[in-house]
């Protein structure tokens, strides 16, 4: 056997735990969904069928296009925050903290919540936000309102904000990771050069931390596109996502049209992740 | 040293606001649940009483949430072990670039940014048609796995990105075997990265909620059980047990750093022998 071919065999047999895992949990339910979006429901079951039915029928509502435009609406809003906050922190401790450890342990306290639970940190919103909350009780203390504000809660914008309060931190590692990777010796030439703080971080930072940015908003992006339990929680099941139109058919056992939903929603991520992924290269960046 | 800008101060203020909205809802809630036996779902205090964390441990009303628990750990120390040894042989297996192994990983990074619900109800759909009944220790584990699996072959790959292949050229030289090579010179380097990869793999599964809700059968994981409680729980006895399974993640990090700061430490106490002569 070559040198090559036998470290195929050693490869594969390696990585067989994995392929095995990837194979049963991910390739195989995708291929189920895809063969489940063709069938048809009666009203007693699901029954295999090769039709258009469900395709038609989500295409031909415009629910359907309403709720996409919703979701891409939450997707680039939240990007754009989380992009504005996380360059910002990551900034701030790549090139203001001048000691290792306290760099170490502000990154940590940074990340930390990534740890904890997802549904805990939404609930912890509601003492903040409700009629009776402490922003509105602050908001009226100060006499800048009359009456509580009802929008803070179970709105759009509580949406926006636990989005935010998640998937921060998603751009914050990925970007501090490659500003900790730029030679420091290009921005004393910056210095040296004649260019201004502001200027070394337009034309010198920015332009190398892409890579780092374009992994936060892969990340950002696909987890607000697939969501469904944030707006559902956050909205008080008052705003609509694609991935609330898959869960609430799922409710109704409405399996084939869920699945025809979630193959389009798979679609949409995959040609944006493919769009994305024409700017950098992943394994380089670890 | 230079004095500090002008703009250090203004992103030191940002950073603490960033902090802040990090954590204070967290801790919100963390002094909410010592509300009175009155008291409601926000302020102010009526009192100051254990009367929730009591109500918690005694009433059963508010469902099982100490089977939720138990299975939860369980399938966090199932799926740590699983993303630890999986994710290391993968991470030995693409040193070796092997034919296949691009496609491979770009199925690894799609199984990370698939949204959850498909994994939900795609493994739903299986074991719905293959006649199998959804249990929270097959169809709930292997879903997890695809979400903490990625993570852990990423980090994998930020180690030995930095691993120097001189040591196992030296062991080599020596004539170590190839498993003689991973066992007492590879895995003992990348030791305290496995650390990271268990952290990821249980605290990953202990919270994860969308990839297992469709998966996880008749008995609940934790955040499935909180989640339930969020429809039909409106006294502050939620809070009560957001702060303790906060206060759980919380100990359950500290353990992983303190274990990595630990060995950090007795490697750099006994892991050079440098000027010790022969």
């Amino acid at each position: 056997m070559t040198t090559v071919a036998r470290g195929t065999v050693t490869g594969w047999l390696l990585a067989s735990p994995l392929v095995v895992v990837l194979a049963g949990f991910l390739v195989l339910p995708i291929i189920t969904i895809v063969v489940v979006s063709f069938w048809q429901t009666t009203e007693f079951a699901i029954v295999p069928a090769f039709s258009f039915e469900n395709y038609e029928f989500l295409f031909g509502s415009a629910v359907t296009w309403k709720v996409f435009a919703a979701t891409f609406r939450y997707a680039v809003i939240t990007w754009a925050l989380t992009l504005g906050i996380g360059f910002t922190v990551a900034y701030y401790l790549a090139f203001h903290i001048r000691s290792q450890n306290v760099q170490i342990a502000l990154f940590l306290l940074c990340t930390i919540p990534f740890w904890t639970s997802n549904i805990i940190r939404m609930i912890s919103w509601i003492p903040f936000l409700g009629r009776n909350g402490i922003a509105n009780q602050t908001l009226l203390d100060w006499g800048l309102i009359d009456e509580p504000v009802e929008w803070l809660l179970y709105s759009d914008f509580s949406v926006i904000l636990a989005f935010v309060h998640l998937y921060t931190l998603f751009m914050v590692v990925p970007i501090f990771n490659t500003m900790m990777r730029i030679d420091r010796n290009l921005l004393e030439a910056a210095r040296d050069g004649g260019a201004t703080g502001f200027q070394t971080l337009v034309h010198v930072i920015l332009p190398l931390t892409k890579p780092g940015i374009m992994i936060g908003t892969i990340f950002v992006l696909t987890l607000v596109m697939g969501d469904f339990i944030t707006v559902r929680f956050m909205s008080g099941s008052q705003s609509a996502n694609v991935g609330r139109l898959i869960s609430n058919d799922i409710g109704l056992l409405q399996y084939p049209s869920a699945s025809a939903t979630a193959v389009v929603l798979l679609c949409t991520v995959l040609i944006m992740i493919a769009i994305l992924l024409r700017f950098v290269n992943i394994r380089k960046e670890l | 040293m230079e004095p500090r800008p002008r703009s250090f101060w203004v992103l030191t203020a940002f950073f603490c606001l960033f902090v802040l909205f990090l954590y204070g809802p967290t801790v919100t809630i963390g002094i909410l649940s010592f509300q009175g036996e009155s008291g409601g779902l926000t302020f102010p205090m009526r009192g100051v009483s254990l009367h929730w964390f009591r109500e918690l441990f005694q009433q059963q009303q508010v469902g099982d949430i100490w089977g939720a628990f138990r299975r939860s750990f369980s399938l966090g120390l199932m799926v740590m072990v699983t993303t630890v040894v999986v994710s290391v042989m993968a991470g030995l297996a693409f040193r070796k670039r092997f034919a296949g192994a691009g496609v491979l990983f770009y199925v690894t990074i799609a199984s990370l940014v698939i949204p959850s619900i498909l994994i939900s109800l795609g493994v739903g759909l299986i074991f719905g048609q293959a006649g199998l009944t959804v249990h929270w220790a097959t169809s709930g584990f292997g879903s997890q796995l695809t979400w903490t699996l990625p993570f852990g072959l990423l980090i994998m790959f930020a180690v030995f990105n930095r691993f120097d292949p001189s040591y196992e050229e030296a062991a080599r030289d020596q004539g170590a075997s190839p498993w003689q090579t991973v066992r007492h010179v590879v895995l003992p380097i990348i030791a305290p990265s496995l650390i990271g990869v268990a952290l990821f793999g249980f605290t990953l599964s202990y919270d994860e909620f969308a990839r297992t809700l469709l998966t996880a059968g008749s008995y609940n994981t934790l955040p499935l059980e909180i989640f339930g409680m969020t429809t039909n729980v409106t006294t502050p006895v939620i809070y009560a047990l957001g702060t303790l399974t906060t206060l759980f993640s919380f100990l359950i990090i500290g353990v992983f750093l303190l274990t990595v700061w630990m060995l950090a430490r007795r490697r750099a106490r006994l892991g050079s022998d440098a000027g010790k002569g022969v």
